[in-house]
């Protein structure tokens, strides 16, 4: 009987070398292995045996087993190796065909810049304040200290409603009703549209964008302005950004100033973008006049603070190298779609 | 305000090149626009003397030059010019010279007569007969200057300037004038500067012998000064006043007038000269103007006055606007012999209501409107008459008209250097402090500052610190963080859903928009509003720029629909819009003058259908935490009116959407369906559950039953869905509509609507007689409309 199991093991591993389909591998497996197999026909032959031989043989059995199980396996194993690497051989896709458009929407550039401001300075503990854009003359200039007939208005060219209210030309408007309504410590951003009776061209529009900026409480200073906005213009522009304070005149602050960055894409050399001047004028800013703040009731001799103004569209087409402010407000959809 | 540095410098001396000084200014507070070296434009031409002048072998009407340019050999250049001799002086462009307006001159040859180079006319030179009145307009610039062959042109003629551009801001009149930024710049550098000479020697009749002066408005006139010149003697300028005013931009004319502009410039006080020979009788008067008065102006053009109007009048009639311009019957003339100065001062809003009355804003308009100093005009006036004596252009007389109406006592402010390094968080000492003020010709007594007259915008104790902070240098403030109080910003619960919804509507792949808040009134036709439609009555501009941008809409639907079309008509294939957009409304509140509402309005074409687009709304509706929300078919105004719904949540409107009319997109040029709808943010934000309840995970499986019904063509899906969730109650989890079905298995005016439900409780697994109960119960619902089980 050991000479048999050695001639099926033989005939068993012969037979798997050659192998080359599924079906023909079960095949091999039911000859030999099986129920009915060659195997289990010599096995079936143990009864003949003497009791010393019997355990020898069995041993010997198991193992030509175990032996064939395993090599059956393997085969089997490579068997679907070859068949997987056959189905992915077929499956593969030309990955550089185009995907199937999701189209998502985007922002409008004013809104992004806006959002960005606004959330930078939210991390410096402003809130977001708004207010009419069809004001009372009073918030927009008399309490700003700009009296009616003031020079200063005539900087500003605006639309009226009627003698006493217009279209308001800045957001400065929103400081008197922040002031009037709540009492320090105040920090508010305000965004929002003002409008100028300016001529469409491609730095003008009657309708424009501006973030006012709000800050009064106890002991506020003149460095406090700049550090604030130092710290703004950081990190709307980076870390190395290099500002720069220059006075300036806005009758509802001072001392006033305008802010400058240098110029992001010259670093100061100089450039079209700067006009050759290295720097680039951002916002206006100064400590609240004691008159506004004593027009709102808020005492100047026990608070003060500091406000600042910036065009929104401005900083957009800065950011975005955007030249002509009309396409702002064209709303075409290769415009929207850069965004 | 355009300063020429030659004429700074007749002040004051600069050390540094112009690009420096105008940085420098810029910082301590006189903001430098543009620097523009005069006869920048002028290069490689050079002062040459003709030796000898031949005819041309060819050519009559050319002559051939000899010309001495300084150089080893003389050149020889030919012209058409007939104003040409031997001897005289001329500019001469060089090969390779340019010239304004960017013409470059080469040698060549004419008429077979090598040329190298080119003798220039004023014109050539930009210049013209007002700046040099000896030459002529059509012929070589024979030069009278004191010059020598060889000598640069830009330096011969005086062009060796720069003209430096100040941007003044409204509250600083007083730098307007030479000597306000001479003023300045000596306290920018901390160096001296040096006034110009007023002494007059006089002489002449005394001034009441001509004239006698009465103020009718003290308020509108706080001061009028005069003084008479006899024995005028018209003629030009010298060089170096005319020089000076051409860099600062004003037109040479005449010595008298060139002093009135040349003062206006050096102070800052607008001067003006009548010819006494035409005033009517002794007495000026400064008065307001009578009912129907008139005056022609200097520029030509007769102008009708208002009694709110100050005019300067003679016994008769008025010979000047006040504070803005001359009447042409009294201007000086050639042959004016005797001249009387006006240095006056008047109010500033009633000379800016007058010249925006006329539409006339003149140089010295636009100075009186800021508010001039009463002070000026005595130191203004006396540089006039010492002008012309220096000038010899008459003989001044003696005396001058004075009318005082304004309070000279100067302003106090104490000086409390401790507040102003507190304010300013600087540490700058008492005797820098003072420093600064003085140069600035503040005076500081007894601890306190007095002001200059000039300087009427300091008042506050702020205002002192604005002055020592932008001598001291802005850039030398330290930049701190602000102490106080710790407040938590952030956006209010509002703000943050307006975020939430563009959010979700870009997500959509919708691109959002920014329109003008105003319209033209005709859009309202355009989006078929009928005559009486309330969204007419708009707030109205009352000074608009022109038709289209003259109200403020109270729609935003004809901004999407301008955008919509203008991408249309670009071509564009698609697009798929959002407007986070304001509305105004007429209405006042108790604190604004109008009512201003925000919409979310929404638009697109080519992108999907009508479902497609509601299904938009529905995504974002849900995604926005608006539960229970219908479509109602309700026509609307500029809708297709089969196509048309108002979104609403129980009894509040959240807005409308549906396909616009074609007849509306007819007015728009748009030949594609367009979908819109426009949502009221407010009703959104109030129907939004926004604080999110997490629900357990289902634990028990789910039943799906599908459901076919069949009823009339005419009961809107709707009532069916109703039907169902009322039948099933808390235990549908799901249902979709996936058919609905016309045609001949039906019989005619039916439809068949399928619908899967998924079914599921959330304690238990549903058993099959629980389920068929539930579709008993919805089917018995059914027959409230006539709907049956589709068999």
């Amino acid at each position: 009987m050991k000479e048999q199991l050695d001639a099926i093991r033989t005939a068993a591993h012969a037979a798997l070398e050659n192998v080359r389909s599924k079906q023909e591998l079960e095949e091999l497996r039911v000859r030999f292995l099986g129920k009915k197999g060659e195997l289990t026909g010599v096995l079936k032959q143990m009864g003949k045996l003497s009791a010393e031989e019997r355990p020898v043989i069995g041993q010997l059995a198991n193992e030509v087993r175990a032996e064939l199980e395993a090599h059956f396996a393997e085969c089997m194993n490579k068997m679907e190796e070859a068949a997987l690497e056959a189905r992915l051989q077929a499956e593969t896709l030309d990955v550089t065909m185009p995907g199937t458009p999701r189209p998502l929407g985007h922002r409008h550039p004013l809104a992004i810049v806006t959002n960005e401001i606004r959330d930078i300075f939210i991390g410096m503990g402003f809130s977001i304040a708004s207010g009419p854009e069809i004001e009372y003359d009073y918030y927009n200039f008399e309490a700003l200290n700009m009296p009616k007939n003031h020079s200063a208005r005539d900087t500003q060219d605006t639309f009226y409603i009627d003698d006493n209210v217009l279209l308001r030309t800045q957001t400065s408007s929103v400081q008197v009703r922040v002031m009037k309504q709540t009492k320090p410590p105040i920090r508010v951003v305000a965004p929002g549209r003002v409008y100028r009776s300016d001529e469409v061209d491609a730095t003008h529009s009657p309708m424009f964008h501006q973030m006012e900026g709000l800050v009064v409480d106890h002991g506020i200073t003149m460095s406090d302005l700049k550090g604030s906005l130092d710290v703004f213009a950081k990190a709307l522009y980076g870390e190395e950004t290099k500002t720069r304070f220059r006075p300036h005149h806005f009758p509802f602050t001072e001392p006033s100033a305008e802010m400058d960055v240098q110029c992001f894409a010259c670093h100061g050399e100089g450039c079209r973008l700067c006009k050759g001047e290295g720097w680039i004028e951002i916002l206006g800013a100064g400590m609240v006049h004691p008159k506004v703040l004593a027009e709102c009731d808020i005492d100047p001799e026990e608070y003060s603070g500091f406000a600042f103004g910036l065009g929104l569209e401005r900083i957009a087409m800065l950011r975005y190298n955007i030249t002509d402010m009309r396409l702002l407000f064209e709303n075409d959809m290769r415009f929207l779609n850069q965004f | 305000m355009r300063l020429s540095l030659k004429w700074l410098s007749d002040y004051i001396k600069i050390e540094v090149i112009p690009k420096r000084f105008s940085e420098d200014m810029t910082m301590s507070g006189s903001k430098v626009e543009t620097i523009e070296q005069l006869g920048q434009d002028i290069h490689n031409v050079v002062v040459g003397k003709i030796l000898s002048v031949e005819p041309h072998p060819d050519a009559d009407k050319l002559v051939v030059c000899q010309v001495d340019v300084g150089q080893a050999a003389a050149l020889q250049i030919v012209t058409g010019a007939k104003n040409v001799s031997a001897g005289d002086m001329v500019p001469v462009a060089l090969d390779g010279a340019s010239l304004p307006g960017g013409k470059e001159i080469h040698a060549g040859q004419l008429r077979g007569v090598a040329s190298q180079g080119m003798m220039c006319s004023l014109g050539e030179l930009g210049l013209t007969v007002h700046d040099f009145p000896y030459a002529i307009e059509d012929g070589i610039f024979l030069l009278e200057e004191p010059c020598k062959p060889g000598d640069d042109i830009c330096k011969a003629l005086g062009l060796d300037d720069f003209a430096i551009e100040f941007e003044i801001t409204p509250n600083r009149q007083d730098c307007l004038s030479v000597l306000g930024l001479a003023r300045e710049t000596s306290a920018t550098y901390q160096i001296p500067f040096a006034m110009p000479q007023t002494d007059v020697q006089g002489g002449g009749a005394d001034v009441s012998s001509f004239l006698h002066v009465q103020v009718e408005e003290p308020a509108l006139c706080p001061r009028y000064m005069a003084k008479t010149v006899t024995n005028v003697k018209i003629g030009p300028s010298p060089r170096w006043m005319r020089e000076r005013l051409r860099a600062s931009g004003v037109r040479p004319i005449n010595n008298i007038v060139d002093i009135t502009n040349f003062v206006m410039l050096e102070y800052g006080q607008p001067m003006h000269a009548f010819d006494y020979r035409l005033l009517e009788g002794q007495g000026i008067t400064v008065r307001c103007a009578r009912e129907g008065e008139e005056i022609v102006t200097l520029d030509g053009v007769r102008r009708s006055l208002k009694p709110s109007m100050l005019v300067i009048a003679d016994e008769v009639k008025p010979v000047a606007v006040a504070g803005i311009m001359g009447g042409e019957y009294s201007g000086i003339v050639d042959d004016t012999t005797t001249v009387v100065f006006e240095s006056a001062c008047f109010d500033g809003p009633s000379v800016r209501t007058t010249s925006r009355a006329l539409g006339l804003r003149t140089e010295s308009s636009g100075r009186f409107e800021k508010g001039l100093d009463p002070q000026n005009c005595l130191p203004a006036l006396l540089r006039a008459c010492h002008l012309v004596e220096q000038l010899g252009a008459g003989t001044v007389g003696d005396g001058m008209i004075d009318v005082r109406n304004f309070d000279d006592t100067p302003r106090e402010i104490p000086f409390d250097p401790a507040w102003i390094n507190q304010f300013l968080e600087t540490n700058i000492s008492e005797e820098t402090m003072r420093k600064i003020l003085l140069s600035l010709e503040f005076k500081i007594e007894d601890g306190k500052i007095i002001v200059p007259s000039w300087r009427q915008d300091v008042e506050h104790k702020a205002d002192i610190a604005e002055e020592i902070a932008r001598m001291y240098g802005y850039d030398k403030i330290p930049s701190t963080l602000m102490n106080g109080a710790v407040t938590v910003g952030g956006l209010t619960p509002a703000q943050e859903f307006e975020e939430k919804i563009a959010a979700a509507l870009v997500a959509q792949g919708m691109n959002e928009i920014v329109t003008y808040s105003f319209i033209s009134p005709k859009y309202y036709d355009k989006i078929g509003l009928p005559p009486d439609a309330v969204r007419r009555n708009s707030v109205v501009i009352r000074n608009p720029l022109g038709e289209d941008t003259s109200v403020m809409r109270t729609t935003a639907l004809p901004s999407m629909l301008e955008v919509l079309a203008r991408n249309y008509k670009n071509r564009n294939k698609a697009a798929s819009l959002f407007e986070l957009a304001t509305v105004y409304m007429p209405q006042q509140t108790e604190t604004t003058p109008a009512t201003e509402k925000r919409m979310v309005m929404l638009g697109s074409y080519g992108t999907t259908d009508f479902f497609g687009f509601k299904g938009i709304l529905e995504s974002v509706l849900s995604y926005l935490g608006i539960q229970d929300f219908e479509f109602q078919a309700v026509p609307a105004l500029s809708y297709h009116p089969g196509r048309c719904a108002y979104i609403k949540k129980g009894n509040v409107l959240l807005g409308v959407m549906g396909e616009i009319h074609p007849k509306v997109l007819r007015n728009y040029g748009i030949d594609t369906p367009v979908l819109a709808a426009e949502l009221d943010f407010a009703a959104l934000l109030a129907g939004a559950e926004t604080q999110v309840q997490f629900k357990p995970l289902p634990r028990f499986p789910a039943v799906t039953r599908d459901l076919a019904l069949v009823c009339d063509e005419s009961v809107p899906v709707a009532q069916l869905e109703l039907r169902i969730r009322r039948g099933a109650g808390a235990l549908l989890e799901e249902l979709r509509l996936f058919d609905v079905y016309r045609g001949e298995q039906l019989p005619s005016g039916k439809k068949s609507v399928a619908y899967a439900l998924v079914l599921r409780a959330e304690d238990r697994t549903l058993t099959d007689e629980e389920t068929d109960a539930v579709m008993q119960e919805i089917l018995k619902n059914m027959q409230e409309i006539g709907a049956a089980l589709r068999i």
